[in-house]
């Protein structure tokens, strides 16, 4: 199967964007905002049938839109945590505007359902560098705020107490998210961009409770899950996208049970309830 | 010397104007309670003299100068939430994220930091604790993580905001013990805010009273009597005592009733912020 120019290309754009995805995605989790990462996929959509529209590369549309959209998320921030309807009522523009500009470019419709389901086999060597450029400077943008981030995202005043610069880290880390989104779209398409994001994430953390652990079971889940895929993919012939969901979700309900077992193991009956915190984690 | 002083200083957050003239002084040392009901304006209180709020008039000093935003002689516990995705995560992950953790780069600590966090559980009795989820912990337990939390950096001065919501009585008075000792033996200047007046009694050396816009601060004998805070409410006010417990009673209404309510229930911390304020509306 490796004899084969697209499957390398497929197994290479997989890794990378997995890696990133479980990454980005455990802090997303950890955040409370994983309704952010649902929010850019469907603004990318709008992005990259824009970009086919007007003939430039739909990735550069989806990167272009996601990470506009991060940085508006991001300015907004609190205020836009309450309002789930405003929201909502944006992103069903920004499908309907994406689908009018497919009605627009009649010529290919498999290009919407590569975009609305990915199709990671159809990943050209073009598209595989700039999805390492992309992820490259990603990683690297996150290793750079990792540190006030995690301390941010547990006890935000806290941290702002102590000099952290709240709105500019929240900012930096919607484009991050936005790239990753963008990248995540390029292989499972903006529908189920949860399953690689928010899926390893949410699984790791049901799994371990230290956190440099489960950062690293993150990327490794996402990782496992977009190789497998593409694995059962080209033994079943069914879509790649359908086999990733598949063991994202398998995953998650792997984790859930580790979870149990090790509460259980711990002699934790039940959770002690903790204080309710009302974000836009409303999913 | 003068840790804290306020110099006609008003605080507004956006058009409202949450305290107005207050003038006071809290010597290095002092363990001052701040007092009032909820919307008095004591959190924001906290945040300007952590440099997060500017005075929109007066002048704040601390320690002789103007307070500087991330200071790191003020150990602060910020009113206690913890979101829910974050319960996974071990009390030491929670408790460590604040060692030095407003510098860039990956969230690596190092040997000097990792034994300022274990000798900052070491020092609250939380080490065992802290190696578990903290959906493990219960609410006291949880406390006492983030009070260990706010002496990283050892610091000169200690801002508290309500450690003390939605614990029952039994485990009030030990965090409050427990924030005794530690300004004992560290020599630090505790605020402690409370809507409550009772668990603080025999530890505070001073009450800072917030309400109806104005700030009062003096000895319980002082402040805490009818006539002193029917002046700073600006309404018909009683202090009642029994046996050693005093209760502040407007007309037949309790002022600080919120407390009180939510003690009954056991597992009440979903609810604790809600029904205070619920009480007090």
């Amino acid at each position: 199967m490796l004899d084969y120019d697209f499957m390398r290309q497929a197994f290479a754009a997989g890794g990378i964007v997995a890696v990133l995805s479980g990454l980005v995605g455990y802090f997303l989790v950890l955040r409370g905002q994983t309704f952010a990462g649902h929010a850019l996929s469907h603004v990318g959509f709008t992005g990259a049938t824009g970009a086919i529209l007007f003939g430039l590369s739909p990735l550069a549309g989806l990167v272009g839109f996601t990470v506009l959209a991060g940085i508006g998320m991001g300015l907004l921030g609190e205020k836009l945590s309450a309002r789930d309807v405003a929201i909502g009522m944006m992103l069903s523009l920004a499908l309907g505007l994406g689908l009018l500009f497919l009605h627009f470019y009649t010529a290919y419709a498999t290009e919407a359902t590569a975009l609305l389901f990915g199709n990671v086999l159809a990943v050209g060597p073009s598209a595989l560098l700039s999805l390492a450029v992309l992820s490259g400077l990603s990683l690297l943008a996150l290793g750079l705020i990792a540190r006030p981030l995690l301390f941010s995202s547990l006890q935000p005043e806290l941290a702002e107490a102590k000099g952290v610069p709240l709105r500019t880290l929240s900012v930096a880390f919607l484009v991050i998210v936005g790239v990753a989104v963008a990248e995540c779209a390029q292989i499972v398409g903006v529908l189920l961009v949860f399953t690689l994001m928010v899926g390893p994430a949410a699984a790791a953390q049901n799994c371990t409770s230290r956190f440099g652990l489960g950062l690293g079971l993150a990327a490794l889940l996402a990782l496992g899950e977009a190789w497998g895929g593409i694995i059962l993919a080209w033994e079943t012939d069914w879509p790649t996208s359908f086999w990733i969901t598949c063991l994202s979700g398998i995953a998650y309900l792997g984790s859930l049970l580790v979870g149990w077992l090790a509460r259980r193991g711990a002699g934790i009956v039940r959770p002690v309830p903790l204080v309710a915190q009302t974000s836009s984690s409303a999913e | 010397m003068t840790a804290i002083a306020f110099e006609n200083v008003t605080l507004k957050l956006g058009a409202r104007t949450i305290v107005s003239g207050v003038d006071l002084a809290i010597g290095a040392g002092e363990f001052v309670g701040l007092l009032g009901p909820n919307g008095a304006g004591k959190t924001t209180l906290l945040r300007a003299i952590l440099g997060l709020l500017q005075p929109s008039a007066g002048a704040i000093r601390l320690f002789g100068a103007a307070p500087l935003k991330g200071d790191r002689r003020i150990g602060y516990m910020p009113q206690h939430r913890v979101a829910a995705a974050t319960r996974s995560l071990t009390g030491w992950d929670y408790v460590a994220s604040a060692a030095g953790g407003w510098r860039w780069g990956l969230p690596r600590l190092s040997a000097a930091e990792r034994d300022e966090v274990g000798w900052a559980l070491e020092t609250v009795g939380a080490a065992d604790l802290a190696r578990r989820p903290l959906m493990a912990l219960s609410g006291g337990e949880r406390q006492r993580l983030l009070i260990s939390q706010a002496l990283l950096g050892r610091p000169k001065l200690l801002l508290l905001d309500e450690p003390l919501i939605s614990l029952d009585p039994s485990r009030q008075q030990s965090t409050v013990d427990l924030v005794k000792r530690l300004q004992a033996e560290f020599g630090m200047t505790v605020l402690f805010s409370a809507h409550e007046l009772n668990p603080l009694l025999g530890a505070m050396d001073r009450v800072l009273y917030l309400g109806n816009g104005h700030a009062m601060l003096g000895t319980v004998d002082e402040v805490v009597t009818g006539p002193s805070l029917s002046r700073l409410y600006g309404a018909p006010i009683e202090v009642l005592r029994l046996g050693r417990r005093l209760f502040v009673v407007s007309g037949d209404i309790e002022v600080e009733a919120g407390a009180h309510r939510h003690d009954a229930c056991a597992h009440h911390d979903h609810a604790g912020h809600g029904a205070a304020e619920h009480h007090h509306a």
